[in-house]
């Protein structure tokens, strides 16, 4: 590893993590023009916490990824189970489809909802967002169980079966313990993918049910505006110990 | 008449402050089968990866038909390797994998043709050149990468345990194969591996390396007949350790006490003196088990049989607690003869096919060292 | 026996669910999207009869194929940046040790879990007229007065660039670590320089992870409305902002389905080419 690579490495780094670190600086600054330092400051903290379509939005947004995220996993899981044990007709399908889903730009996944919510007659809100981003969150899982479930010994529902347990016994006592972690990442990841999302919800939602990436997203379309320092700086940090706790969860259970 | 191919003299290596090799000089002869033995992390690998080019010495030098090549690149060495894993170019054809070389030196397009097809004639893979790597067998895959390596007619052919990856009965027919290659062929195969039996029955000579030392150089008879030290013995082949004591020395002769049996035996190359303990080292196969009503040999009951086909292998535990390993071939007068475990019998062995070393400082490996060593190769 | 019948129901459930949630949310919306392409604009239930190929037409409008071009150039130029920083960058990552390597593509797999729309707001701190850049190019002497960086085609490019980057170096490092010493060790045995080494045996094994790559970046290069909306003004629009336009605002269903049916179409020849270079190699295509 010569000094060359290594500090390409770190000036590559660098570069990705100036911006973030620049924005957290900045979430604590008292200047109201958002490029001079004025001093350290929680008011766009307090301001952002004073905002109540803000804290709605806010609400808004952990309601309707902590079901979509629930919900993904659940589907999701059921999923990767069916393409790791049965053979079925269409298989390569379903699973093509699945890598599809999660290739094809977000925005193609966008207007084709948006196609068919308006066809049906369904008002955009909250269940056209949920079903949404349910769908986009769903390949992240099953790949992630899925692989928890390649690296999975195939004689141990065999040997659990040898010894006398009853397939729905088997399931409950080898087979959801060995893709717990992978369940877990499963949520996690789609609970982030849901809170952040921006595409997709530009076109499903309605006024009717606000959610928070959008409300930043009218705030920075023009201008700086510093709450959105302080509110980017909070989902950073969320963002951040989620993926902890997950990469926590899958390394712990490697073990 | 010989003459010197490849030299190596004075080489020193480290890897992470520890010695891998220290001071090792080789020289080796042009057209010989030369096989670097020994437990993993004995250097034998770095050792001919420095004859490739792939690992420069941090002391020492390497010469090639008198030029020094110490710090010429792998590529302009005239030498090729035939790596453990093959090392196939994944993406590449047959046909592909083994014109690379004479691509690289820029041949005409007809003559890497035909040489390509001379090589993987001798091979026996002329219906496969079309084929990809993952579509042939690891029998097959190994040929292509002996016919990749000799394609480009090297001085030296460099084998870094090609036949590790093979199940048993293929690597005795690949054993066989590489013979027939090296006569073919000519030229000088430096071959590595950890299996002793692999070395004694291809190689013209053996080097036994252990901590990045020579221990013994020669045939693979010397070697295995008369080994320098207690740690080739102990590595290659099975072997008895009794404990002597020298009790008379008179000119060439000398008198050994083994078990309270007295032996007269040729002195050793090293010096003795009266009272010295000495190993008396004995092969299985030299170990004679006799009827407990016999006088000679020293008395033991048997405690393991094993039925080897050709042999039956035996160990008697004799009455000091020591163990004796045995090994008998099948007689065609008596073909039903066996032990039972408990039978009380004598050992002895042929006299004057003990071989003498002496006692070392540092004592030798144990039987779980050596498995263990085993193991890590795999 | 006995299994098979009391599995199937269980089985039968799992797979109607899923079944049924991707015809329904996948294909059936894929197929209305196709479908409006080639049906006609109508002001108050968005499509009708007649069927024809006016919204293809329509991308060939000069007004509209000025757009897609500079779209695409912008597109492939951050490909293109993206694939010359993250190959070097995978290529040198792949050689860290492996304990530091966990922490640093725990860092590479951060942007993927954290908001891209606050992260290209950050950026707008930084290029702002009065922002980070200027000041700190001013105060070092390099400009006398702040230049325009916000608003062009180039802060368009850093975004999509510092956002799509890690997207580029995650499948080439997984190629990278997947490369096997011992066969660019044949290859200089057999007579192959550095360069030979690299043109011969590095590219074509690296192949599939520089077109999973491309993929990745390549489309959301095209789709990632936001970032000409932060960062871009009105002149540096991507497909996005045109298929955005055209369904939330202009109302033309039929010519925004077209311009998405493009986006599919390119992310098919992708799809399939990744296929190819990865059969070649004798792996399973995905």
């Amino acid at each position: 590893m010569g000094w060359l690579s290594r500090s390409y490495l770190a000036l590559v780094y660098l570069l990705l993590y100036v911006p973030i670190v620049v924005l957290m600086v900045f979430s604590f600054n008292d200047s109201r023009t958002g490029y001079n330092w004025g001093g350290l400051s929680l008011r766009w903290y307090e301001s952002l916490f004073n905002n109540h379509a803000m804290v709605q939005a806010m609400w808004n947004s952990l309601w309707l990824a902590l079901t979509a995220a629930t919900v993904s996993t659940l589907i999701g899981a059921l999923t990767a189970l069916a393409l790791h044990r049965y053979r079925f007709r269409g298989k390569r399908v379903l699973n093509g489809m699945l890598f599809v889903v999660m290739m094809s730009p977000e925005i193609v996944l966008a207007i084709s909802l948006l196609g068919l919510f308006l066809l049906l007659g369904l008002k955009l809100g909250y269940v056209s967002l949920l079903l949404a981003h349910v769908t986009f969150c769903l390949p992240f899982v099953v790949i992630t169980v899925m692989a928890r479930l390649a690296g999975f010994d195939e004689r141990l529902p065999e040997a659990a079966r040898d010894l006398g347990a009853s397939d729905f016994t088997m399931t409950r006592t080898v087979l959801i313990p060995v893709i717990m972690p992978a369940l877990m990442a499963g949520w996690l990841l789609g609970f982030t993918l849901s809170m952040d999302d921006v595409v997709v919800s530009t076109f499903v939602s309605g006024p009717s049910y606000e959610i928070l990436p959008l409300r930043i997203y009218s705030m920075v379309r023009v201008g700086l505006k510093p709450e959105v320092n302080a509110l980017g700086t909070l989902l950073l940090v969320f963002s951040l110990v989620m993926l902890m706790v997950s990469q926590w969860i899958l390394s712990r259970s490697k073990q | 008449m010989t003459k010197t191919l490849l030299s190596l003299s004075g080489i020193s290596k480290q890897f992470d402050g520890k010695a891998v090799l220290d001071e090792l000089s080789l020289t080796i002869d042009d057209g010989e089968f030369i096989t670097l033995l020994g437990p993993s992390g004995c250097g034998k690998t770095t050792l001919l990866r420095m004859m490739a080019g792939f690992e420069l010495p941090d002391r020492g030098t390497v010469t090639l038909s008198d030029a020094d090549i110490t710090q010429t690149l792998p590529e302009h060495r005239p030498l090729n390797t035939v790596f453990q894993n093959y090392a196939l170019f994944p993406h590449m054809s047959v046909f592909d994998n083994v014109a690379y070389g004479l691509k690289m030196e820029k041949r005409p397009k007809a003559e890497i043709r035909e040489r390509v097809e001379e090589a993987l004639a001798m091979v026996q893979l002329e219906d496969f050149a079309g084929r990809k790597p993952h579509q042939l067998s690891g029998g097959q895959q190994q040929r292509v990468a002996i016919a990749r390596a000799v394609v480009k007619r090297p001085k030296m052919l460099l084998l870094d345990e090609p036949l590790s990856a093979l199940d048993y009965k293929l690597r005795r027919t690949m054993q066989v194969e590489l013979k027939r290659l090296q006569r073919e062929l000519g030229i000088t195969f430096v071959f590595v591996t950890h299996d002793q039996e692999e070395a004694l029955s291809m190689s013209d000579r053996i080097v036994v390396l252990k901590d990045g030392c020579i221990q013994q150089l020669g045939t693979p008879r010397e070697v295995y007949e008369r080994p320098a030290n207690v740690f080739t013995a102990r590595f290659v082949g099975q072997t008895n350790f009794f404990p002597g004591r020298v009790t008379r020395i008179e000119g060439e002769r000398i008198s050994v006490d083994v078990f309270g049996l007295r032996r007269e035996l040729s002195k050793p190359s090293f010096r003795v003196v009266m009272n010295q303990p000495l190993h008396v080292l004995l092969r299985p196969e030299d170990i004679r088990v006799l009827a407990p009503d016999d006088t000679e040999g020293v008395a033991g009951k048997i405690v393991e049989r094993n039925y080897k086909g050709s042999t039956l292998d035996s160990v008697i535990e004799l009455e000091d607690g020591s163990h004796v390993m045995a090994s008998e071939f099948f007689d065609e007068d008596d073909p039903t003869f066996d032990y039972s475990i408990g039978e009380r019998v004598r050992v002895s062995w042929v006299d004057g096919w003990e071989w003498l070393l002496a006692e070392e400082g540092n004592e030798p490996l144990t039987d779980e060292e050596e498995l263990a060593a085993d193991d890590a190769e795999h | 026996m006995m299994q098979s019948i009391k599995q199937q129901p269980f089985r039968a459930a799992v797979l109607v669910l899923v079944w049924g949630w991707l015809l329904f949310l996948v294909l059936a919306p894929n197929m209305l999207v196709v479908g409006a392409s080639v049906m006609t604009r109508d002001p108050s239930t968005f499509i009708s009869l007649p069927l024809n190929f006016d919204a293809y037409r329509q991308l060939f409008n000069p007004l509209y194929l000025d757009v897609f071009l500079h779209s695409l150039y912008m597109a492939v130029l951050t490909t293109l940046i993206c694939l010359l920083i993250g190959y070097p960058f995978a290529w040198a990552l792949s050689r860290v040790e492996k304990r530091r390597q966990m922490l640093l593509i725990f860092l590479l797999i951060v942007p993927f879990w954290t908001n891209s729309l606050v992260r290209t707001y950050a950026l707008k701190l930084i290029l702002a007229t009065n922002g980070l850049l200027n000041s700190a190019l001013m105060s070092l002497g390099v400009i006398d007065e702040p230049a325009q960086l916000l608003y062009t085609e180039g802060a368009v490019i850093v975004g999509l660039v510092y956002l799509l980057l890690p997207f580029m170096i995650l499948p080439l490092y997984s190629v990278f670590e997947d490369l096997r010493q011992d066969v660019l060790l044949a290859s200089h045995d057999l007579g192959a320089g550095r360069f030979a080494t690299f043109k011969n045996i590095i590219v074509p094994l690296t192949l599939p992870g520089v077109l999973a790559g491309v993929m990745l970046v390549l489309l959301p290069a095209m789709g990632l409305f936001f970032v000409p909306d932060i960062l871009g003004g009105s002149r540096n629009l991507l497909v996005g902002n045109v298929i955005k336009n055209q369904f939330l605002d202009a109302r033309n269903w039929p010519f925004g389905a077209a311009a998405s049916i493009v986006l599919t179409l390119t992310m098919a020849l992708l799809l399939f080419a990744h296929r190819l270079s990865k059969r070649r190699l004798g792996e399973e295509g995905a």
